[in-house]
């Protein structure tokens, strides 16, 4: 076919050279196309979602340790609609449940694992001078802040946030107050924003790759982002339709999801009805569970950076390890109805989706298990980013052999609706993805402003978090067991088969609270160390990838002179080199 | 400056092109009457859905062929587009996982 | 500073940055109306009836939609067409039309809704209708958008021809793309919701 820009075009353009200097502060950092700033941008406002998502869980941790009891200090602050006396009501631990899952998962987990460090770290790993489409990156930026804000915002309208669980399962939640509209509002300003993101980061990794960098010489970290992106460009837009049929049933009072004949206190709905509630369930599990690799995919990407780098070994097992990954990024989308098991699935169709179930559990096993041959005969050098890394890789590991026994249905049925499931998903996430990103974070600093973050800190910070993450998520695995509901306001308070396993509701929450003062030393390594930590060169931890081979901070534009890719992302230990580490770019 | 660059080596091409755009403009047009003609026929259903499936899908890739210039696009393009394809697959058959006799119990 | 291939194509792909997000878009689109398609199929397989579409909805006049849609696809084309002729002139006659056109189909979709409001059919009456207003109701907002993205092509947009024809002549084409697209989910939407 034709293709116009197949001709040498005359070059326009070229008085643009260095205008960076010219930006006033706004546009350098606010409204910037630069995709350092915007990563950075996108990297603090999800730790801030974190930490707030982590604030509503410790209030409700509160509550489930010590049922109707007035909380001390804070308990007054709510007003009387929401804690009268300082002790919470129903309808307020349902708005902090569902906001809790829909701030960590949308506004906290993937903002600082794809739009943070997907946008920082990737087009330098490339070697690219910027992203291949600066406005949209800028445009997606600003549409997440905005689905953020009206996040935020449905705490203050009337009747509160969505309290219909961060999977806002229908009819319920066509029934819910003015705050689960909102809630939509929110998600398709979200959708929006990781849809153009997913274009940009697709597009980029594939054009602006420079010379020599062929696809099996990236580093892991690119192909996750690459298959990430791929995953948020074709699972959202379902779960885009869903909401925009959720919202149809709420102000149009269509009948999409609302069947015929629903009685709710007593009384039979008007509504046109002949809807399917279990359409909801499969348009929102159709996306929400290739979201689950969303979260997952970038984290292993980040601990196999660190790994490789600080075993100074290259990774065990590269190929079969991308393999893997765009194996699992296939067959995401064929196993989501195994969070569906409880809706009175048939047999074939159980059978159907518990044998994808357990075919997707081995490529992860196979990356997990290359992850950990690569420690084999490395001399690990034990820095805060390594010891994070080295965290992910059992925290993981139990999130994802607990997860087994959810993939039959037999199993899942009784567990399906107890903390076990809780214990389980926290495990891949809380332990497991979010010390990837601690990691990443601690490993990437010193590019981002040219100074390292304190170790003493990252390690009381480390080895605090570790232990309390297992006190918070381990008894609820014996609480599931025990067959403790997950769903219950009070903890399971009122249930006599409860009783021998509800004081461990107390040893999660203390585990909860003394998790957020081992946050404290995170959180002052992180603004002290921009002025007054260890000064760096480039390349700090004499690493190999491309991202290195640029100035810290790199200048607008990125490297000085484009650099070229001549060899493999982790050539460490070359036995005859001068070095343990031989950079890409060099020739 | 001039479109020469763009011009000199596509203009043969591009006339060829614009012949071809006219001729499934035609055949669109006769499509459409096609289809509507056929539904006063009163098929049974099964046969009616059939047929304004075929017919829809034979206009969509003409102009998805020729239109869009999918005919003669780029490897990359097809590789894009055979991955949605199969996830759009998997999307489609979740009616017939909802319904299918044996799959939910209810139905 | 310049971000490479905007609008030189990039030797081992073949495509330049522009080409490849759009068809990326157009991806994430099959999936959005895909999901549609998926939840009409499962809601009219679950109903115990079903009306036929042309006993509520006005045939002729969407068939009129169907032929002005067409039309607008071809004269999309016919502009790309003429700058890669290096014709700007021809150009703004062809995008013009397009935009009229979809104005057209914009303005008989007004009268058909006005009429369904006026009957007192609603979204909230059953589910056909339900799937109906919403299907061509996000069908129409893309038409509405990529009238505007021909707009600014046929406006102010155009001032790159002079500066850089082949980048113009690009956006265009892909301009184009998105339109076809609109096109083509009409295509589907017309039998799916009229006929059947």
């Amino acid at each position: 076919m034709t293709q116009p820009g197949a001709v040498t075009a005359p070059q326009p353009h070229v008085a643009h050279q260095s205008h960076h200097e010219e930006l006033g502060f706004w546009r350098q950092y606010v409204f910037s196309v630069d995709h350092k700033v915007i990563g950075i941008q996108y990297a603090i406002t999800g730790l801030l979602f974190l930490l707030f998502g982590f604030s509503l869980m410790m209030l409700m941790r509160w509550q489930l340790a010590y049922p109707g009891a007035a909380l001390p200090l804070v308990g007054n602050l709510f007003g009387e609609a929401r804690m009268p006396g300082g002790t919470m009501l129903p309808e307020f631990y349902n708005e902090l449940g569902a906001m809790h899952g829909t701030i960590m998962v949308f506004l906290g987990v993937v903002p600082l694992a794809v739009g943070g460090f997907g946008n920082f770290v990737v087009p330098l790993q490339i070697g690219a001078p910027d992203m291949a489409f600066p406005r949209l990156n800028m445009a997606s930026y600003w549409f997440f802040f905005l689905g953020g804000v009206t996040m935020l915002a449905s705490f203050f309208v009337p009747g509160g946030a969505a309290q219909s669980g961060w999977t806002s399962y229908t009819p319920l939640s066509v029934l819910a107050g003015t705050g689960q509209t909102m809630w939509l509002i929110g998600m398709l300003f979200l959708i929006t924003s990781s849809l153009l993101g997913a274009v940009n980061f697709i597009t980029t990794i594939i054009q602006l790759r420079v010379r020599g960098l062929t696809f099996m010489r990236f580093p892991f970290f690119v192909w996750t982002q690459l298959v990430t992106s791929f995953l948020l460009l074709l699972a959202f837009p379902p779960l885009q339709a869903a909401a925009i049929m959720q919202m149809m049933d709420r102000v149009a009072g269509t009948s999409f999801f609302m069947p015929s004949g629903l009685v709710v206190s007593g009384q039979v709905l008007t509504a046109a009805g002949g809807g399917n509630p279990l359409l909801w369930q499969h348009l929102f599990w159709f996306l929400a569970h290739p979201e689950v690799y969303v979260l997952i995919l970038p984290a292993m990407g980040i601990v196999a950076e660190v790994i490789a780098n600080n075993t100074r070994k290259p990774l065990w097992g590269y190929r079969s390890m991308v393999y893997s990954l765009m194996f699992l990024g296939f067959m995401s989308f064929l196993v989501w109805a195994h969070h569906m098991f409880m809706t009175g699935m048939g047999t074939a169709m159980a059978a159907f989706f518990q044998t994808t179930t357990m075919i997707i559990s081995i490529p992860s096993v196979v990356i997990l298990t290359a992850l950990l041959i690569s420690l084999w005969g490395g001399s690990i050098r034990f820095n805060t980013p390594m010891l994070f890394a080295l965290g992910f890789l059992p925290m993981f590991g139990i999130g994802g052999l607990t997860g087994l026994p959810l993939g039959f249905n037999v199993s899942d049925i009784p567990l399906h609706d107890t903390y076990y499931v809780i214990g389980h998903f926290h495990y891949v996430v809380a332990p497991g993805t979010i010390f990837a990103l601690f990691a990443g974070v601690y490993y990437w600093y010193p590019k981002a402003t040219g100074r390292k973050m304190n170790e003493t800190l990252g390690k009381i910070h480390f080895f605090g978090s570790l232990v309390c993450m297992n006190v918070i998520f381990m008894p609820m695995f014996l609480m599931g067991l025990a067959g403790v509901s997950r769903r219950l306001f009070d903890g399971g308070e009122t249930y006599a088969f409860a009783q021998p396993v509800l004081h461990l509701n107390v040893v999660s929450s203390w585990g909860a609270w003394i998790l957020a003062i081992f946050q404290i030393p995170f959180i002052f390594n992180f603004f002290w160390s921009i002025w007054k930590g260890e000064k760096t060169d480039e390349n700090p931890w004499q690493a190999t990838t491309l991202e290195w081979a640029a100035p810290s901070p790199p200048p607008h534009g990125n490297f000085l002179e484009p650099p070229q890719a001549y060899r493999g992302p982790y050539e460490y230990s070359v036995p005859g080199a001068a070095r343990d580490y031989t950079p890409q770019h060099e020739a | 400056m001039t479109s020469d660059h763009i011009t000199v080596d596509h203009a043969a091409d591009i006339d060829r092109q614009v012949r071809v755009y006219v001729v499934v403009f035609v055949a669109l047009l006769a499509l459409t009457l096609v289809t509507v003609a056929v539904s006063y026929l009163d098929l049974p259903p099964a046969m009616a859905i059939a047929v304004a499936l075929l017919v829809a899908t034979v206009k969509g890739s003409l102009v998805a062929c020729y239109f869009m210039h999918l005919i003669s696009e780029k490897k990359l393009i097809y590789v894009v587009l055979v991955i949605t394809a199969i996830k759009f697959v998997a999307l489609l058959a979740l009616p017939a996982v909802t319904h299918s006799n044996g799959f939910w119990i209810d139905e | 500073m310049e971000i490479p291939y905007t609008f030189e194509v990039r030797r081992d792909t073949g495509l330049t940055n522009g080409k490849i997000g759009l068809w990326l878009f157009l991806a994430s689109e099959v999936m959005l109306f895909g999901a549609l398609f998926a939840s009409y199929i499962l809601i009219r397989t679950g109903a115990p009836n079903w009306p036929r579409g042309d006993t509520i909805l006005n045939v002729p006049l969407a068939t009129f939609n169907t032929i002005v849609l067409i039309s607008s696809s071809v004269t999309m084309v016919m502009a790309w067409a003429s700058l890669v002729r290096g014709s700007f002139a021809t150009f703004r006659i062809y995008m013009g039309a397009t935009i009229l056109l979809g104005f057209v189909f914009l303005v008989v979709k007004y009268f058909e809704y006005s009429h369904k409001f006026h009957d007192g059919l609603y979204p909230s009456t059953n589910n056909f209708l339900a799937i109906y207003f919403t299907l061509t109701g996000l069908h129409m907002l893309h038409v509405a958008g990529g009238m505007a993205l021909n707009a600014w092509f046929w406006g102010p947009g155009a001032k790159l021809w002079k500066t850089n024809p082949v980048w113009f002549t690009n956006r265009v084409e892909h301009s184009g793309l998105f339109w076809h697209f609109v096109d083509l989910v009409w295509i589907f939407l017309f039998p799916t919701l009229y006929l059947l």
